[in-house]
């Protein structure tokens, strides 16, 4: 079987796996990195979101081979180091919100803000309704008022 | 010496144990007479008056011996084994919080766990009917306090000093000198060598410090660093992932495997087995899975639902309706609504880890019932039930679906059949299609009024059969002698139970019939309020105009009591009902109790055809619920911030059941495989303006809370597009004619999983 080495979270990994293997497979049943949820395998719900390069990526739809050795993957147990703190100041906005609710979206949802937030600040503006509008996380515990509270206190400290 | 048993005294326990253990009987509460003799004054008295679906569950419990624990140990945290299934809903934040008030330590020194299948525990190990909090406030609170009473006598020996002179403060107790002794150092000198019954006096309400404030859910820090464990998440050595391949229609069933043998041999694949759903794949990814069971091909024998559709079952439900009364001689409006499948899938698919041996099995998985799962489950693999092992896992979301054990089931016998442990998860389109769904149903309604009376309301609830077989439905024909409901089933008598009408509408009568068991079902946040409620909150609209009455007035001179109309005149000042709105907008009001609580929800929609139409990719748009105003009494409200998260997710449930989310089905299959086929509620579906207000306490004890947000939300939602369109919507949601998706193949039955993921990096 091919290897293939890229970075995750910050550190270097070498995984034995065949190329088609879509990387949420990767992360969870080879490298046990269980943050990122399954909830449809297809792109949609987006509880596997985490980040490519610092971009939202739904990793449930990317094959292991398109990520190359310089990538680097970060997952919601890697967001913290990001900012080099304890928590990230989106991760901080969701417990002062106190958002969760079963749980099992949220790290794809808060993968989702932070990427969304950066989107927007590049563009020099803030988040607006059709913004948080746009996000397409299932929530199927229905916190997405929260969620959307949360994010923009997140923003703000971002 | 025997002391009398006051007010707020109980009997506990001290048992046996090197460190201090304290216990109490789950099934303790005040009697059942008690309350229903207060109810009993209301009038237009109905059997939820007497006793409601809560008590019954409760009293359920009195026979059986079942303690529950508390434990302080060594390093001062204080454990206790919940015997009830997180699933979101926060008991575990709000278990943690009367321990803490009781035992006057900080809430991060409290370490909730979910207990093991305690069959002794007989019914009072089922999370349903919202019943947790109202069932274990009085027990925990028993055995917190105990461990208090035994700490601090402890401690006057430790240090010296009468009681009297002691104080417990933060897990820690001072004496008057300003000695102090943390509850840790005292753990094993407070503890007994025998078992023991003691009485003790519960804190009274007026001294509370931490039930009734508002506190963030314990587990919050794991779930947003993506430490908090769900069952898939479990490190289980060996127990691969592995995925079944399910048949095109509702329950078909496997004839034969053409290909087993080059399925075998693909990558990654360890096993594949016939099982009694399906084709079981075990592999070493889910992603290998996923092709292995995509690559199989199987000859399916027919199912349960074999040529059904949405069609044919509204005849079929058209068969069962019970009759209403002879048609009065007084005006009436009567009104018949249709409530399509609604699939109660949660995020986290069903699934379970299974470890099956020749001579036990070890079960991890979500589950709300696990007594039954573990008699079911060692039924199957043919072990005495004390040798099966069933952990509880905290959940990702149930809304009823974990009160059935599917997956664990498969799960223990893929693992028997392989003899290797198994990761078992189903695809999200396996959870749409063959996972259990909230039955089909049409609600007649009948009022007949003269004048501005209101002389009588009829209800003919007509449903396909729910399956309760998980153990609420054993309570309910377990007790069901000791009710004067007479002999009828157990579905008709949780109907019974469950509805209430709140309203002074005169000689009531409300009843449920059932039809057809050929479908996977199951409650979805409730079995039958949201949609009965529906019915007859349109209903009372169109009274109301027939009177020629405002809404909500019409709504609050008739609702029984006081605490009733507090939460309606609460959301008509803070939602300014009747303000102006433009044409093609429209508020709508609604009231709902249940479980000894009451809730009025107050929404705005917007049907402009700019907003219906807005374009979201892959999404249904339709008509926005723009705010929501959400009033709710659950008597003692024990974690108000959490209380405001069930009903912020009882909107969004409610939301998508008036507007969006529906299963559709054809040939006997249901056309929806993905969270872009069934439309539950979006950001996009979302309000822009929520506000929930919990009401001052106004009772001693706990109502439901769970569930209850759904109905009256979906009711507002439904009343208010009535407004806004000028027409009463009669069929739910109110998009199902319109198919918004192109349904997916179902051989073979999961779709492949995309590669151009990176193409849509933002
Ligand atoms: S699991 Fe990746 S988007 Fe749903
Ligand atoms: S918190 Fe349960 S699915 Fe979002």
């Amino acid at each position: 079987m091919p290897e293939r080495t890229f970075r995750v979270n910050g550190r270097q990994v070498t995984v034995d796996v065949p190329d088609d293997v879509r990387l949420l497979w990767v992360l969870r049943d080879v490298l046990g990195i269980t943050g990122p949820k399954y909830g449809c395998g297809i792109n949609v719900c987006k509880a596997c979101t985490s980040h490519l390069n610092g971009k939202a990526v739904n990793p449930c739809a990317i094959p292991v081979r398109d990520i190359q050795p310089t990538d680097e993957v970060t997952t919601i147990e890697g967001l913290p180091a990001t900012v080099g703190k304890e928590l990230h100041p989106m991760q901080q906005a969701w417990l002062d919100h106190d958002v969760v609710q079963c749980g099992y979206c949220q790290p794809g949802q808060i993968m989702a803000a932070v990427a969304l937030v950066r989107r927007v600040a590049a563009q020099g503006r803030g988040i607006t309704d059709d913004d948080l509008d746009g996000l397409r996380n299932m929530c199927r515990c229905g916190t997405y008022f929260r969620i959307r509270e949360a994010i923009r206190a997140g923003a703000a400290n971002m | 010496m025997r002391e009398p048993i006051g007010r707020r005294r109980f009997l506990g326990y001290v048992l046996a144990a090197p460190t201090l253990v304290t216990a109490a009987e789950i099934g303790l509460r005040p009697s059942v007479a008690a309350a229903s003799s207060a109810d009993a004054q209301l009038p237009s008295p109905n059997i939820t008056n007497i006793v409601d679906l809560n008590d019954l569950m409760t009293l359920a419990a009195t026979p059986t011996s079942g303690l529950i624990a508390v434990e302080v140990g060594q390093d001062g945290m204080v454990s206790f084994a919940l015997p009830r299934a997180e699933v979101g809903q926060g008991i575990t934040t709000s278990t943690a919080m009367l321990i803490a008030e009781e035992l006057s330590v900080p809430l991060e020194r409290v370490r909730i766990t979910l207990a093991d299948a305690r069959p002794e525990l007989v019914f009072n190990q089922l999370t349903g009917g919202s019943n947790t909090t109202f069932a274990t406030y009085t027990p925990i609170r028993v055995a917190a306090a105990i461990a208090r009473r035994r700490l601090l006598d402890a401690a006057a020996i430790a240090l010296g000093s009468a009681v009297t002179d002691l104080s417990l403060r933060a897990g820690t107790i001072v004496s008057r000198s300003g000695r102090s002794i943390d509850i840790g150092a005292l753990a094993d000198k407070a503890a007994s060598t025998q078992t023991q019954q003691v009485s003790v006096e519960l804190a009274p309400r007026e001294s509370f410090t931490v039930i009734g404030k508002p506190h963030s859910r314990i587990d919050a820090l794991d779930a947003v660093t993506g430490r908090k464990k769900f069952a898939m998440d479990l490190d289980v050595p060996d127990a691969k992932p592995t995925m079944v391949c399910r048949p095109p229609t509702i329950n078909g069933k496997v004839g034969s495997v053409a290909n087993l043998t080059e399925v075998r041999a693909m990558a990654g694949v360890t096993h594949v087995v016939v099982i009694s759903t399906g084709v079981a794949v075990r592999a070493e990814t889910f992603g290998q899975c996923i092709d292995a069971v995509r690559a199989l091909r199987v000859t399916w024998k027919p199912g349960t639902a074999a040529g059904k559709s949405d069609e044919t079952v509204r005849q079929e439900l058209e068969r069962a309706e019970l009759p209403l009364g002879l048609p009065p001689l007084t005006p009436t409006v009567e009104g018949k609504f249709t409530f399509y499948f609604r699939g109660n899938s949660a995020l986290e698919t069903n699934c379970a880890v299974a470890d099956v041996r020749a001579d036990r099995a070890e079960i991890w998985s979500g589950l709300k019932s696990p007594i039954v799962a573990q008699q079911t489950i060692a039924a199957k693999l043919g072990l005495p039930a004390s040798r099966v092992a069933v952990h509880v896992v905290q959940g990702g979301g149930s809304f009823g679906r974990k009160l059935f054990f599917d997956a664990a089931l498969e799960a223990a016998e893929v693992s028997q059949k392989i003899g290797k442990p198994v990761k078992l998860m189903w695809h999200r389109a396996d959870d749409a299609r063959q996972g259990r769904a909230h039955p089909m149903v049409t609600s007649r309604v009948r009022v007949s009024y003269l004048g501005g009376t209101v002389l009588g309301y009829e209800q003919r609830h007509t449903s396909v059969a729910t399956d309760l077989g998980h153990g609420i439905g054993e309570i309910i024909t377990g007790l069901a002698a000791q009710l004067p409901v007479g002999d009828i089933g157990f579905s008709e008598i949780f109907f019974k139970l469950s509805q209430t009408t709140p309203y002074d509408f005169g000689a009531t009568s409300l009843l449920l019939s059932e039809t057809d068991k050929g479908f996977n079902t199951g409650s979805m946040r409730n079995v039958y309020s949201p949609d009965a409620t529906c019915a007859r909150e349109l209903i009372v609209d169109q009274v109301a105009a027939r009177m020629r009455r405002d809404p909500y007035q019409f709504r609050r001179d008739f609702l029984h009591d006081d605490r009733s109309r507090a939460v309606l005149d609460k959301v008509a000042e803070v939602g300014q009902w009747g303000r102006q709105m433009p044409a093609g907008t429209a508020q709508g009001i609604a009231f709902h109790a249940e479980y000894k609580s009451v809730s009025a929800v107050l929404v705005e929609i917007d049907c402009r055809p700019a907003t219906v139409n807005r374009p979201i990719r892959e999404g249904v748009t339709g008509p926005r619920v723009t705010r929501a105003v959400f009033a709710v009494d659950v008597g003692l409200a024990v974690n108000p911030r959490g209380l405001e998260a069930q009903m912020m997710g009882g909107v969004s449930d409610g939301i998508a059941l008036a507007l969006t989310s529906s299963l559709h089905l054809r040939d006997g299959y249901f056309l929806e495989a993905s969270w872009d086929n069934y439309f539950y509620t979006r950001q996009w579906n979302t309000p822009l303006e929520l506000q929930i207000i919990v009401m001052p306490s106004t009772s001693e004890r706990p109502g439901g809370a769970g569930e209850l947000g759904v109905a009256p939300s979906m009711a507002a939602v439904a009343c208010a597009y009535g407004r806004a369109t000028g027409t009463m919507p009669t069929s739910f949601p109110i998009n199902h004619g319109t198919l918004s998706f192109e349904p997916k193949p179902t051989v073979p039955p999961v779709p492949p999983s995309p590669t151009d993921g990176l193409n849509y990096a933002s």
